[in-house]
């Protein structure tokens, strides 16, 4: 037992030595962040380690959010290098990471990534207008007869609009902590609340209530948290006709013998339209790299260097075979030398 | 009642009354008594059918993870272009462009394919991976250069799914990942006998990866390995040595009261709170490296104490009190009797109580979460400072993978997961087996 005793003490005593070392360098890169940008983080970090002769970065899928923050939390090895985000980032997280010694910031767009919403191959190819998706999906409507606000009364698509299906409505989508979740808030419930002159009004007089008119989804059973899973939704959707899912553009093209993409605006989610700027659900992605940490991880620059080249995000590059809508030419060339000049973003 | 007490002074008649009473009640008890039985009979059988079809959807789903669609290429090592200076040099070696030697390869197969976007469909049927493994192949073997070797190359996921049956030819080309040009070209691959389903061996030596057909289970069973050995490391002389404490040496009073009760209380806590734990005191207090199996182990020690430290004392409770009383009454002293006596033969149920918190703690996911453990990490991990991931981890991830060929990966992830697991109880139960002693 004593000796037991003696060699435990002695692997903790080690471990404690052991880690003061393993904190004073690091040789491989640390990403967090956005779990919309890590499928396509991931495969260039991996094409990165194995070109290479450096490590193969370690990335972890935390969201936008709790990467910023994890990232802001100051300089040194044992914070990150790099955060991905599916936004861009905002002034207040800036102040946040200046006021942690993180004072320049290297932002690096990478491209597009359009946001579906799909049905089953069995159903009849639909299209909506973000007015009408609105109006499926938020908790208050206003009032058809004249002011005011009343819990929404549509059950079926066909009271929207009689030219959509005959069907009870019923969506699945992302929870509030995802990323997709934002966007989707962002980009169709907040174009399509604003479509009504009363509820646009009101973004004036009492912002407040316009945000929860606007972003306040229903909690009657037609809208269905499906969990941050989106392999799961595809498997529902082709379970049930009836039901339309919510997600990234990269499981629409992954699954396109089960679901087929709803076309917004009357534009179908195709790379084409997504690239071009004509489908209007679409956001930039981005990654965020700590300046002060170029020169002190090995790596750093190149890995940077691997992600903006023109065989991961160029037009046929490996990335938008997973899905990553390409920026156009001009944009890209003015990233590439953003970041070859690892020039930092300016204080807003 | 009423009726019995009355007549107790009449000998001969009444037990005959009441064997009668008793006998006209017989068949209601047997058949109350079946039916007792019978639920215990739906609950097993129920359990049994859900474990059945559990087990035969992962492995349905699984089993096929561990072939692999390989196509069969002959490249020319061509000395002129891996070697231009014919020195061997090892770094040259590395830096010849092995992409293009199987490129060329491919064209050749096919000479009729043109057009930039048909090319590179083309190569599309062969994995990323394909250079890679060339390269290491003439890295290994330099003598290799030179000479016209015939390869076996993973393929392509999607080409890997088709052979498998998982991709239907019958919908429109436009739905279809595999455009019928491909299509095509598989067919006459597999007419030529270049396709081939081969034992997946990478899917147990390599790390993970974002390309199905390449990706391992490898990197995650090290990560496991090594966080596990930690917390054995730990928890086990700690959970041992604070059993015997408590159970022999400690004084009955007010404050062991309260460390039982708490001890009681932390096994039932859920496992996201030691994770957050971990992170406000391993890695932000002590400053330890995030993702680190050293930080897993922590984490998953702080876990299984309380059920080490719980199968320990029911352990040495076990053991009957005459061989400490024999011990001490032959002048050994407490600590020779616990060290020479009680704990040698309390130590199969310990052993036991260990390995089922180990196997617990190899199934946890959510501590692992917030001490960074959830991640993409490539390389193997070498050491309890490289970054690593869990068994269990791996799954997760790979379950999140928008491509289909993930989906088996999975499932073959869920098996290894069972084998370990199954593998440690059994360990447990043959420890408990030819260790136990019965009084």
């Amino acid at each position: 037992m004593t000796k037991a005793t003696l060699v435990a003490a002695a692997a903790l005593a080690a471990a404690a030595v052991g880690a003061a070392h393993a904190q004073s360098s690091r040789d491989y890169i640390s990403i967090v962040g956005s779990s919309t940008v890590y499928p396509f983080a991931t495969v260039v970090a991996e094409q990165f380690g194995k070109a290479t002769k450096y490590k193969t970065p370690k990335i972890e899928s935390t969201g936008s959010g709790g990467g910023i923050k994890l990232f802001c939390q100051g300089v040194g090895v044992q914070h990150p290098d790099i955060t991905n985000s599916s936004r861009a980032i905002k002034s207040s997280e800036l102040e946040t990471c200046a006021k942690n010694g993180v004072k320049e910031v290297i932002e690096i767009k990478i491209g597009y990534d359009g946001l579906s919403i799909a049905n089953s191959n069995a159903a009849k190819p639909a299209s909506m207008t973000r007015k009408e998706v609105w109006l499926a999906l938020a908790k208050e409507v206003p009032n058809p007869k004249g002011d005011g606000f009343v819990a929404n009364p549509y059950k079926t698509w066909a009271e929207i609009n009689p030219s959509l299906p005959n069907a009870k409505i019923e969506v699945l989508g992302p929870p509030p902590t995802s990323g997709t979740r934002d966007a989707f808030v962002e980009l169709v419930m907040d174009e399509g609340c604003d479509q009504f002159p009363t509820v646009k009004a009101l973004k004036k007089s009492d912002a407040k209530k316009h945000k929860a008119v606007c972003q306040t989804v229903r909690e009657d059973g037609a809208f269905v948290e499906a969990g941050e899973n989106d392999n799961l939704i595809v498997q529902k959707l082709a379970a049930n006709p009836n039901a339309f899912g919510i997600f990234g553009y990269s499981f629409l093209d992954q699954n396109r013998d089960k679901v087929q993409g709803v076309a917004i605006e009357g534009v179908k989610p195709e790379f084409d339209a997504i690239a071009s700027g004509k489908y209007p659900v679409s956001r930039p992605l981005f990654f965020y790299v700590k300046k002060a940490h170029v020169g002190v991880i090995p790596g750093l620059k190149e890995y940077v260097g691997e992600f903006v080249s023109t065989k991961a995000i160029g037009d046929e590059g490996y990335l938008s075979e997973r899905g990553l809508i390409p920026m156009p030419a001009e944009e890209r060339k003015k990233v590439m030398a953003n970041a070859a000049g690892m020039t930092p973003m300016m204080a807003k | 009642m009423s009726s019995v007490a009355p007549a107790a002074g009449g000998v001969g008649v009444l037990p005959r009354r009441k064997f009668e009473l008793v006998l006209a009640g017989m068949p209601r008890r047997r058949a109350a008594e079946k039916r007792f039985r019978l639920y215990g009979q739906i609950a097993i059988g129920l359990g049994l059918a859900f474990l059945v079809i559990l087990f035969a959807s992962i492995i349905l789903n699984g089993y096929t993870a561990f072939w692999q669609t390989h196509i069969r290429l002959d490249v020319t090592l061509d000395a002129a272009r891996i070697d231009p200076q014919g020195n061997r040099d090892p770094e040259a070696l590395r830096r010849a462009d092995y992409n293009e030697l199987i490129r060329d390869q491919l064209r050749a197969m096919f000479p009729d394919v043109s057009g930039r976007r048909d090319r590179l469909a083309l190569y599309g049927l062969v994995s990323n991976g394909a250079s890679f493994d060339l390269r290491d192949r003439v890295l290994a073997n330099p003598e290799l250069v030179g000479q016209k070797i015939a390869l076996w190359v993973p393929a392509d996921d999607d080409i890997d799914m088709l052979m498998k049956g998982n991709v239907d030819r019958s919908v429109p080309e436009s739905d279809r990942r595999l455009k019928d040009n491909q299509l095509a070209w598989v067919d006459k691959l597999a007419a030529e006998g270049r396709l081939q389903q081969r034992f997946n061996a990478d899917f147990f030596t390599r790390g993970d990866s974002r390309d199905a057909e390449l990706a391992g289970i490898w990197g995650a069973a090290v990560g496991s390995l090594l966080t596990l050995m930690v917390t054995l490391a730990l928890s086990f002389p700690l959970g041992v040595a604070a059993a015997v404490y408590l159970e022999e040496f400690a004084p009955r009073n007010r404050w062991t009261d309260l460390i039982e009760v708490n001890i009681n209380n932390l096994a039932a806590v859920p496992s996201i709170v030691f994770g957050l734990l971990g992170l406000a005191v391993f890695i932000n207090f002590f400053g330890l490296p995030r993702s680190a199996p050293l930080v897993g182990g922590l984490v998953l020690t702080l876990m299984t104490l309380p059920t080490i430290i719980i199968a320990s004392r029911a352990a040495l409770k076990s053991v009957p009190p005459s061989i400490r009383e024999g011990a001490l009454g032959i002048g050994a002293s407490p600590m020779q009797v616990m060290i020479y006596h009680v704990v040698p033969l309390a130590l199969p149920g310990m052993l036991t109580g260990t390995i089922i918190g180990m196997a617990q703690a190899l199934g946890e996911t959510a501590p692992l979460l917030m001490i960074g453990m959830v991640a993409f990490i490539a390389d193997i991990p070498k050491g309890i400072f490289d970054p690593a991931t869990a068994l269990p981890v791996q799954i997760y991830l790979w379950a999140d993978s928008p491509e289909r060929a993930f989906v088996e990966r999975t499932s073959a992830a869920i098996i290894v997961l069972l084998a370990f697991l199954a593998v440690m109880n059994a360990v447990a139960v043959v420890l408990r087996r030819r260790f136990e002693r019965r009084w």
